[in-house]
């Protein structure tokens, strides 16, 4: 870590914020510049880099390098920076059409390489920039400018791709809950390889309270499982609730009631390898009787793409004849004329 | 019997067989034996696009084609010597061998099945030993014979039979097998009882063709060519090389972001296999992941290229625009291949012009170099990737099929012999730094992250001028548009002149563009020979188009515009310089130019002047 003190304010550009009052990215804008700063990485070092639309005009409001790219390639702009430099803090900054529609592909291949990256993705359930039109994450069902007699496709699970990709960092926040934002933001930057952070974000304009069931004041604390490290997957306004597993499946039980205990209760394994368990976390939702899973969810040490292919670089030179582009040239058959 | 010996200034060999039976191979050793004994040559593989097409049939053929001897630009319009290895592979190339060629036949595979498969009468067989000296070999039975005792397996022994035929053309043409048999040394180095099994065939190949007086025999006159150390080259790899020698000579670190296409691919496995010089390759998941990871790289302050196809060019256009606004340098390859869409993935074409001046949204500026013969794909590649980092801008390199696959002896230029290669890095200890703010060239500075105080961000949006911010600004928008059009109009000043060959006191001139070049040269030098007045311009550099371009061309009564297309460049000279009348002469077909048509079209026009 750099002795460089950063306060959040270092990191914002003098660019005039142009989300819509009330928007959720700016929460989220927040959590990543306190993140920073708390880093500590030199300031030249982080690269901020995104696709298209409203979560990626991010990179104009940050006082670091960055680059707008186009629609759905943050994925691919943020590895050839990170394998370019891979001294470089790079983060990509996506939402749920930029990453998991246009950008799909790229999003999967950049998880499997394993690029050490860090992804917010911006989920908020619609197209906003484009006004309103429904994304791969909309419910089944949900009506929009699109859609306008309800979705008849059933929505990724951002989440369950990560798994499906053979992701090795998971987790999922809030764009209100900013010091929880931070933390978890910290924690992917520090995870080698590629991080994805799903922050659930709402649009004020297009699609407004579509997580208010998981952040509503009256509900949120028997709806929300914030996941520790280490320690037992209890919540609940009166913390009594928790998981256990019965006949391989997750199920909500009440500490206190039919004997169950605390000792019961499962504790919180990110750095398992084996990926059953973070899945069946990633996939409770409120309508199944369960509360939604949020903190980081799946940590998993791998090696990374842009180190290896520089220990490669270095063995393969060690070992080679061919030191320059003349030794290139000369290399193989060659004949003289005199 | 007494051997007829032919002398010759040059001789053009075609190898075909099934695309199993290792024509490329044996083309290639021929070839490289030629070029070691000092002659020019010039290669044309011909293959499918399918890995193993059905046996046996037209559309299994795979053809090797070599030109040698003295003067050799192209691989030649028709063989002096064909080997068809099949009955199809004769029926595919007889119309390509010269009226009284020699054919050389592996009889054991001219049954009634092959025949069938091949869509062919034997009886018209009959009749091409009227026109035709045709040698007639058991080939495949020969192999057998001759490998009976060496222990291989029976695949392994009938999979030789290439070297049979490939000894008995060494015969003919008195060519040292030492070259090949040095090559299966090294090849087979932990497999000696296959270097031994080859050389025994090849021998006994060549044997073969002493034993029956194979007629006739040829002496070829050697190229007096200049001094210096030779080496057998691609347009491919000399490509990957001519980017490698330019991120060297820049001082910079190269990154290639490619996705596997033919006829391209091999620049990227080329560079996947230069992790010795540091070289980062990166195949991506598609074309579009191939460039936006180098535009990723050029803004990490790399040098960065991308490599694709016509198809692949058509997925990176939207990325090659935010090279465009971004200002960043990048050179994309281009190897055309026959369109539209898959269309002919293993043919030639040089039809990916206007993509490459036009296929894009918006003012879309780019530079286009057209590199014409395989060796001086290095020059090229070289040269777009100066500009690109002089110029801070992206650069359309075009090669095709035909020069991408071909082969030629090059002479080794040195490292230390080509232009230094300015970069645009912003001075570490520069007061201040706007990302759009332009020199006299309209150059942007180049600043990258980890420069501590150049913190920027830059992006597809319409920027302002010189700070380089958001701008929604009218005004602006067409101020950018005009600096980013200008920038690459500028270009031209750094450009060489356009050079006349031939006789420039012509009437006529021919003008070609790229791969065509060793076609046209020789046909201009032909006719010029035969006391026509022919002149001859080629471009290298599209766009801008060299100063002098009009200079030249209103000096000529009659232009013809000789290309592999429906007329793309005729129609954008037509529109940079509209004073002058062009003639087309297109041929579309997925396959060169040939001398002969275009002596023809210029007689042509010459007898109506």
């Amino acid at each position: 870590m750099a002795d460089t003190k950063y306060t959040f304010k270092d990191f914002k550009s003098d660019q005039e914020i142009r989300w819509c009052p009330g928007c959720g990215d700016t929460a989220i804008l927040m959590a990543v510049q306190k993140a920073m700063a708390e880093l500590g990485h030199p300031k030249e070092n982080y690269a901020v880099i995104s696709g298209i639309g409203c979560s990626s005009r991010f990179p104009y409001y940050m006082n670091t390098y960055g680059f707008h790219g186009i629609h759905g390639r943050a994925g691919v702009l943020a590895s050839g920076v990170k394998t370019a430099n891979p001294k470089l803090s790079v983060w990509q900054i996506t939402g749920d059409g930029d990453g998991l529609a246009i950008g799909g592909n790229h999003f999967i291949h950049e998880i499997r390489r394993n690029v050490d990256l860090n992804i917010v993705l911006f989920n908020n359930q619609i197209y906003g920039l484009t006004k309103g039109q429904y994304s791969p994450t909309s419910v089944f069902g949900q009506i929009t400018k699109s859609s306008p007699y309800g979705t008849i496709e059933p929505p990724f699970h951002p989440g369950e791709l990560v798994i499906g990709a053979r992701g090795k960092f998971f987790a999922r926040s809030i764009d209100a809950k900013v010091a929880e934002t931070v933390e978890i933001l910290k924690e992917a930057d520090r995870h080698k390889g590629t991080s994805v952070v799903e922050v659930l974000q709402n649009c004020v304009i297009y699609n407004n309270g579509a997580h208010s069931a998981i952040t509503s004041k009256e509900t949120r604390d028997d709806n929300q499982l914030w996941l520790k490290h280490g320690e037992p997957m209890i919540f609940g306004k009166e913390k009594n609730k928790g998981l256990i597993l019965e006949n391989m499946k997750l199920k909500v039980v009440t500490i206190g009631e039919n004997g169950i205990t605390e000792d019961d209760i499962l504790v919180h394994d990110a750095h398992e390898e084996l990926p059953y368990i973070h899945l069946a976390l990633i996939n409770m939702s409120i309508a199944d009787g369960f509360p939604v899973a949020f903190g980081v969810i799946r940590s998993v040490e791998a090696p990374t793409y842009e180190v290896l292919l520089e220990k490669q670089i270095e063995e393969v030179r060690a070992k080679s004849k061919i030191k320059n582009v003349d030794d290139l040239l000369h290399s193989g058959n060659t004949w003289t004329v005199d | 019997m007494d051997k007829k010996i032919i002398e010759v200034d040059q001789v053009v060999v075609k190898f075909a067989g099934d695309s199993g039976d290792g024509m490329q191979l044996t083309g290639t050793q021929f070839s490289n034996t030629s070029a070691l004994e000092g002659d020019d040559v010039s290669t044309f593989p011909d293959y499918p696009a399918e890995i193993r097409a059905p046996q046996g049939t037209v559309g299994g053929v795979s053809g090797f084609q070599l030109h040698f001897g003295k003067k050799v630009d192209t691989p030649g319009d028709f063989a002096d010597v064909l080997v068809a290895m099949n009955p199809a592979a004769l029926k595919a190339n007889v119309k390509w061998a010269k009226d009284g060629a020699t054919i050389i036949i592996d009889t054991d595979s001219f049954t009634e099945k092959n025949f069938k498969k091949a869509g062919c009468n034997p009886e018209k067989l009959k009749e091409i030993y009227n026109d035709y000296n045709v040698i007639e070999a058991p080939i495949t039975s020969l192999t057998k014979e001759s490998l009976k005792d060496s222990g291989l397996d029976a695949k392994s022994i009938t999979r030789s039979k290439n070297m049979f035929a490939l000894g008995m053309v060494y015969c003919i043409f008195d060519r040292p097998l030492d070259h090949t048999i040095k090559f299966f040394e090294t090849k087979f180095a932990k497999k000696p009882e296959i270097a031994e099994a080859n050389k025994k065939v090849l021998k006994d190949g060549y044997n073969y063709a002493v034993t029956i007086h194979a007629m006739p025999s040829y002496r070829v006159h050697s190229s007096s060519i200049a001094k210096g150390t030779y080496r057998n080259i691609n347009g491919n790899i000399a490509t990957a090389w001519g980017l490698l020698a330019a991120a060297e000579k820049a001082n910079l670190p190269f990154f290639l972001g490619s996705y596997p296409i033919t006829p391209a691919s091999e620049i990227l496995v080329e560079i996947e296999n230069r992790r010795d010089l540091g070289a980062k390759a990166f195949q991506a998941e598609d074309e579009i992941g191939g460039i936006v990871t180098s535009i990723g790289a050029a803004f990490a302050g790399h040098f960065a290229a991308t490599s694709t196809s016509g198809p692949g060019l058509a997925l990176k256009s939207e990325a090659i625009g935010l090279a465009v606004i971004t200002e960043l340098p990048l050179v994309i390859v281009n190897v055309q291949r026959g369109g539209p869409s898959t269309g002919l993935p293993t043919k030639t074409e040089q039809s990916d012009l206007f993509q490459a001046l036009f296929g894009r949204n918006g003012e879309s500026p780019v530079p286009v170099i057209a590199a014409s013969t395989p060796s001086n794909c290095f020059r090229y590649a070289f040269e777009a990737s100066k500009m690109a980092l002089e110029h801070m801008t992206p650069v359309l390199l075009l090669t095709d099929g035909f020069i991408a696959n071909g082969t030629e002896p090059w002479k080794i230029p040195s490292m230390k012999d080509l232009p230094e290669i300015k970069t645009k890095f912003v001075e570490k200890d520069a007061d201040h730094y706007l990302p759009y703010e332009r020199d006299e060239k309209m150059v942007r500075k180049w600043a990258v992250p980890g420069m501590k105080g150049f913190e920027h961000r830059i992006g597809g949006l319409e920027k302002m001028k010189n700070t380089g911010n958001v701008s929604y600004v009218p005004e602006n928008h067409e101020v950018m548009s005009i600096e980013r059009d200008k920038k690459v109009k500028m270009i031209q000043d750094e450009i060489p002149d356009l050079k006349v060959e031939g006789n420039p006191d012509a009437d006529i001139l021919v003008v070609g563009w790229g791969s065509t070049y060793g076609h046209l040269t020789t046909a201009v030098r032909e006719l010029n020979e035969e006391g026509k007045k022919v002149a001859h311009a080629h471009f290298n550099y599209i766009n801008p188009l060299p100063k002098n371009t009009n200079n030249i061309l209103s000096k000529y009564k009659e232009i013809i515009v000789f290309e592999l297309n429906l007329g793309q460049f005729a129609k954008y000279l037509r529109m940079m310089h509209p004073h002058n009348h062009y003639e087309y002469y297109d041929k579309i077909q997925g396959l060169p130019l040939t001398v002969t048509e275009i002596k023809q079209k210029v007689n042509q026009i010459l007898e109506s002047l």
